[in-house]
């Protein structure tokens, strides 16, 4: 061990592993529903390795960009595996990074003293939406260009700087080589950083309070002699165990939509986007990626430009603001009343309402459903501090269950 | 010599330092915010574009490319005309006011130059996708009313065949038409204003 204390002397290595791992005191019931973290951790792993791999090949460039990726399907040794793994990971990322911010909502994770560490988590996820938005466009398939189209007008609904907002962010007049080019960059180097830096952030704030748990209890309330939480098992063993059973399991699942399904028939990677980027022609129908698809339908739904950009934007921020919405003395689902519980379901109904809406065509009952749910949605968050307040919880034990 | 520290110097030169130091950072943040505007080139890459309608049919469209975006030439029937003057009340801006939408000389009923040739800028005010040219009368998925025109399958936004918004929507303004003039019968020059205009 003469090398490790050389080392700690200059270095923390120890101190750093004991702290976040071998004496992080995490509570001792945990559930499913914590998988999900370190599932993601494992995903950006995956997206970072194989998009480095992927930039060796692709050109960020209008006249090559759907060629070069054909290229990586076709003729790169393995490049079909490296670029499903990719575009099928991104969906993956998506899924347990929703699973993870539901998971917050259950158990009351976002609540004092975890404010910051949710408002980290929700960085991440405006961050993830930012890369995967970029991403998409630079297959420079119809799906890619008429989407990143859309997406950049929406700054346009913004009164007086909107305009000039939306060319300063485009770099052309129509969404051209300028702009592949810079999503590029911004996909690949600028969104990546931010992006770990925050993860980074997410973590150190989270062992600085600690982790929450299914039954919304503060474990650090009672400590035996030596400091520990009575409740609490490290970290490494016992839980980077746990979780390598459920990277096992979600590489399991993963690997059989990746090798047997990896379009997930038009879900993942969508149909129209295997035709080059037509600047003259919008697809029949078009519609974003399915995790974008809530948002895009609550944005339909509002007949007026500006507001329905404004409703869009707002289904977000107000996540951020949950932890000041919530009044209940009362963190997880188990000994909350019956209005919460309530609430929460409308509100996941309408999430996963909203979701298929935003996949169907702008007509007639569609936009009649998207408006009803859009009302639920932004419900769930509007009352919540009057329901929350009022509601009949249950006694909270003093330990975990 | 005494050991004391002036302390309001020293808060004094601190600000001092703070407040250039950042003028500095802003004014190196100038350059690389404003490389992101649209470059010498791409603001140059705007020339007018030619186009014959003299093959153009009744009822047809062509779509042509300007400045990237897609350019509609439509050739209207008589018919088609009479039809605009009733739909006023079910849209937005039927007389054309917001003025950024056409060139002066399009401020009319058929927005346009000649009553039979549509030029328009096939781009949707709502969020930039291109409508479909939609010319039959009540077809099963616009309902009976529609009098043929364009539909957004985007976000559901109707516009007749002058490219006038309808009520009710999500885009906010008519399609524009972008500055063009006839260079002959059967010329058309996209891009430019006629002479004595812009």
């Amino acid at each position: 061990m003469r090398l490790l204390d050389w080392i700690d002397a200059r270095f923390p290595a120890s101190k750093l592993w004991n702290e976040h791992l071998a004496e992080y005191y995490a509570p001792k019931n945990f559930n499913f529903w914590y998988f999900f973290g370190s599932l993601a951790l494992v995903i950006l792993i995956l997206q970072i390795v194989t998009g480095i791999f992927l930039t060796m090949h692709y050109k960020p460039d209008t006249a090559l960009a759907f060629a070069s990726v054909e290229y990586i399907m076709r003729d790169v040794n393995w490049g079909w595996l490296i670029r499903y793994l990719h575009s099928t990971g991104a969906s993956a990322f998506f899924v347990v990074v929703y699973l993870h911010m539901f998971r917050g909502l259950l158990y009351g994770s976002y609540k004092r003293p975890r404010e910051l560490v949710w408002i980290f988590g929700m960085l991440i996820y405006v961050a993830l939406m930012a890369e995967a938005f970029m991403g998409y466009l630079l297959p420079w398939g119809q799906m890619s260009f008429w989407g990143a189209q859309v997406i950049i007008s929406l700054f346009g609904a913004i009164p007086y700087v909107g305009e000039g907002l939306a060319l300063w962010i485009r770099g052309d007049f129509v969404v051209a080589d300028a702009t592949l080019n810079r999503f590029f960059a911004f996909h690949v180097i600028a969104v990546p950083l931010v992006l770990l830096g925050l993860v980074v952030a997410h973590i150190i704030a989270l062992h600085e309070v600690g982790s929450n748990n299914p039954d919304g209890v503060e474990i650090k309330k009672l400590k035996n002699g030596q400091g520990i939480p009575v409740d609490g098992i490290a970290f490494h063993p016992y839980y980077s165990v746990k979780d390598l059973v459920g990277v096992i399991v979600f590489l399991f699942i993963f690997s059989i939509i990746l090798f047997y399904m990896p379009e997930m028939g038009g879900w993942f990677l969508e149909k129209d986007n295997f035709i080059p980027a037509d600047p003259l022609k919008t697809p029949e129908h078009i519609v974003p990626l399915w995790y974008f698809t809530p948002f895009y339908a609550i944005l339909r739904a509002v007949p007026d430009k500006l507001f329905g950009v404004l409703a869009m934007g707002g289904a977000i921020v107000v996540l951020f603001l949950l932890p000041w919405l919530d009044r209940s003395p009362v963190k997880s689902i188990r000994y909350r009343g019956p209005l919460f519980k309530t609430a929460l379901t409308l509100f996941t109904i309408s999430f996963f309402a909203l979701g298929y809406l935003g996949t169907q065509p702008a007509t007639g009952l569609y936009t009649l459903m998207a408006q009803i749910f859009s009302v639920i949605y932004f419900s769930f968050f509007l009352f919540m501090p009057f329901y929350t307040a009022i509601d009949k919880d249950k006694p909270v034990p003093d330990r975990v269950t | 010599m005494t050991n004391t520290v002036d302390v309001d110097k020293r808060r004094f030169l601190t600000n001092a330092t703070t407040v250039v130091g950042g003028i500095g950072a802003i004014a190196v943040a100038i350059p690389f915010i404003s490389s992101l505007s649209p470059s010498a080139k791409a603001e140059a890459a705007g020339a007018p574009v030619a186009l014959d309608i003299s093959k153009l049919a009744m009822g047809q469209m062509l779509i042509i490319e300007w400045r990237g975006k897609p350019v509609w030439v439509l050739r209207r029937s008589d018919d088609t005309l009479s039809t605009l003057a009733t739909l006023t009340s079910e849209l937005s801006d039927p007389d054309s006011d917001d003025l950024g939408q056409q060139p002066d000389y399009c401020k009319n009923p058929s927005r346009s130059i000649r009553n039979d040739i549509l030029v328009l800028v096939g781009i949707c005010t709502h969020l930039g996708c291109s409508p479909t040219h939609r010319p039959e009368l009540a077809p099963e998925d616009l309902g009976p009313d529609w009098k043929g025109g364009f539909f957004c399958p985007c976000h559901g936004s109707k516009f007749d065949l002058a490219g006038r918004v309808y009520a009710g929507l999500p885009a906010p303004n008519n399609l524009v038409v972008p500055p063009y003039h006839f260079v002959s019968d059967s010329q058309l020059l996209i891009g430019a204003d006629p002479v004595g205009y812009g």
